[in-house]
């Protein structure tokens, strides 16, 4: 259980003002000037040291990403990118972050940018968070008001500008790439790496994106001391995570643990346990809708931190926990995962924007009983035909949860398919 | 992908105010020299705001003016994003969540209470109202969830939901956020036993 002591969200939940007043007295501004003052080097070497590992999804380590960053001026500007475009079902941190310790992002940013030999970022926010926006838009304001962005920010001698770049609801544009073209004002359609971003990305210019909580727990790692940081958590997992638990939980909540914390625990003490206890429980999808789903025997013992659910096939993700009792109609909770995918497929690729029409279909087919048994592997071999074909990673995100259903469920699937047929042929 | 095509009503003109003009102008300067375009989604938004929850033809076109745009370029981004309607909406525009956080929490009862008092989703109704069911809102700790207009209402129910549309239909005011009194995404407060 991660103590009190050691939250770096301590106003996740919004109990005390967003302000920047309030937020010094948390102790967020208190001493950026001597963080940048490390230097690119010594901000890079720290966070090398304290494990961060990016909080969007995939896992990369933070201080390796920003290292990619071309080292001396290019003669065009250098870009940070604040990914807040969160829309990953079943994710709602940045949400938390961007409302309620905004200061938190916008002092990560500053560092950031100085770290990489940034001069201006954007946040990019999704477009449905409207009243978030508007909160980051005041802290914003207050920062710059108070000296610490723009020129001369935070009195480090460096001119560091933000601006904050809304979108207007499209999943894909959490994609880097997808971004970026947002941003540009085009369509967000993925591009084809390489060029890496880091070489070229926003208005080819050297570009890092990074998620919103990879950013904003920056200032707090470099303040209380990157051994600290890697003392949480376990080798190669260190640190805090914000978690969402959401589904059929007494208590849905987000809330800011250990990495390694185990599946079961965090669900029991903080959420409250499952809707009926924890032998009601059916499956977990433990890092947001992308990732495949574990089956209660896995959930009972797993740790939640990047290698450990990779080594039973998933993946921490964004650590959005969604969890599904005995109620749940499986094949129809991962039909509408489906159906989510093929709303969101940008179109570009044509395994991704046939492939996740055809997976939707045959998923509702198969949660209304009207498959054959032997479907269940055309549609196996349907994901595989969609998995890593494409551009970005959204086609292996749509694949992904139908191969968990089956991987550990297709007893589960056949017993509906067989069900179903006979009480037709009883029927007629 | 979905299919998106302009309504086949469209209004005869469209005009932005000076002030959002003033907007407008002040995001462009967000970007570097040369780079307008970069403001179509913030500024469609504003036309949308201004066609009252819509895009016509016309508000399109305005932009595609403004930044210098081609027009089917802009055309392109108010299809894609959805966000964007290329038809009218109600004054009040619910927006129900219903992708699985939100539907293992119940959203089809959020959707059945739309349909009960509102009527078919997507059309609007003869009190402004109009509902359509959207993809993760991304308040998953407080499902079930629905935008209304810019505002989250949370941790809904089939009969908290009912009394929403009630309200909103006798001009009522009603709460944003969570339904049952929570601050955010806290856990609520567990009630404790009366034994």
């Amino acid at each position: 259980m991660l103590k009190d002591k050691d939250r770096i969200f301590t106003n996740l939940y919004g109990f005390e003002p967003c302000s920047l007043k309030s937020a010094k007295a948390r102790g967020d501004w208190s001493n950026t000037k001597d963080i940048i003052l490390k230097g690119r080097d010594g901000i890079i070497s720290e966070l090398t040291e304290s494990g961060l590992r990016g909080r969007g999804g995939a896992g990369f380590p933070t201080a390796t990403k920003w290292s990619f960053m071309p080292k001396e001026p290019t003669g065009k500007t250098h870009y940070l990118v604040v990914n807040a475009d969160e829309s990953e079902p079943g994710t709602c941190k940045d949400r938390d972050i961007i409302r309620h310790e905004p200061h938190k992002l916008l002092e990560g940013s500053i560092i950031a940018c100085a770290a990489m030999g940034a001069q201006v970022c954007y946040i990019y926010i999704r477009g449905e968070f409207y009243n978030e926006r508007l909160i980051l838009e005041s802290a914003l304001s207050e920062a710059y008001d108070d000296g610490l962005i723009g020129k001369n920010a935070c009195d480090s001698g460096l001119d560091i500008e933000i601006f904050i770049h809304h979108g207007a609801g499209a999943y894909i544009c959490g994609e880097e790439t997808a971004l970026l073209e947002s941003l540009e004002g085009k369509k967000g359609m993925p591009r084809l790496k390489p060029p890496f971003p880091a070489t070229s990305g926003l208005y080819g210019c050297p570009t890092t994106v990074n998620n919103v909580e990879s950013i904003a727990v920056v200032p707090t790692i470099l303040r209380r001391g990157p051994g600290w940081f890697s003392s949480l958590g376990r080798k190669r997992n260190e640190g805090t995570k914000v978690f969402c638990i959401s589904g059929h939980v007494n208590n849905p909540c987000n809330v800011e643990e250990e990495m390694g914390v185990s599946l079961k625990d965090l669900i029991e003490k903080h959420a409250g346990g499952v809707r009926g206890g924890w032998d009601n429980l059916l499956a977990i999808i433990p890092g947001g809708s992308s990732v495949p789903m574990l089956p209660k025997e896995i959930c009972d013992n797993v740790l939640m931190d990047f290698d450990s659910l990779k080594s039973v096939n998933s993946g921490l993700g964004t650590a959005a926990v969604i969890v599904m009792d005995k109620s749940t109609d499986l094949i129809k909770a991962i039909s509408r995962i489906s159906y989510f995918y093929k709303h969101e497929s940008c179109g570009q690729c044509t395994p991704c924007r046939e492939g996740t029409s055809w997976l939707w279909e045959m998923m509702e087919k198969m949660a209304n009983g009207q498959a054959r048994v032997d479907e269940i592997d055309t549609l196996l071999d349907l994901t595989k035909r969609i998995e890593g074909h494409c551009i970005c990673a959204l086609g292996d995100a749509a694949a992904w949860p139908v191969q968990g259903l089956i991987r550990h469920f297709r007893g589960y699937m056949e017993d509906r398919l067989i069900k179903t047929r006979k009480k037709i042929m009883v029927e007629n | 992908m979905t299919i998106k095509r302009l309504d086949i009503n469209q209004p005869n003109s469209f005009s932005f105010s000076n002030g959002d003009l003033k907007v407008i102008n002040k995001i462009i300067q967000n970007y570097p020299e040369g780079r307008k375009q970069s403001a179509v989604v913030p500024s469609l938004y504003i036309a949308q705001k201004r066609a009252g929850g819509w895009l016509p033809e016309k508000a399109i076109l305005k932009v595609s003016e403004i930044l210098e745009m081609p027009k089917i370029r802009v055309l392109e981004i108010a299809s894609f994003y959805s966000m964007f309607n290329l038809k009218p909406t109600g004054d009040y525009f619910i927006q129900v969540c219903g992708t699985t956080p939100c539907w293992l929490r119940g959203s089809d009862h959020i959707k059945k209470a739309c349909s009960e008092l509102i009527g078919d989703e997507g059309e609007v109704s003869g009190n402004r109202i109009s509902w359509l069911e959207v993809e993760c809102l991304g308040a998953c700790v407080n499902a079930p969830a629905v935008q209304i207009n810019e505002d989250y209402y949370e941790d809904l129910n089939y009969e908290n939901m009912i009394n929403l549309i009630n309200n909103i239909k006798d001009k009522k005011t009603i709460k944003i956020g969570s339904q049952i009194g929570r601050r955010s995404s806290e856990p609520k407060k567990v009630e404790k036993d009366n034994a």
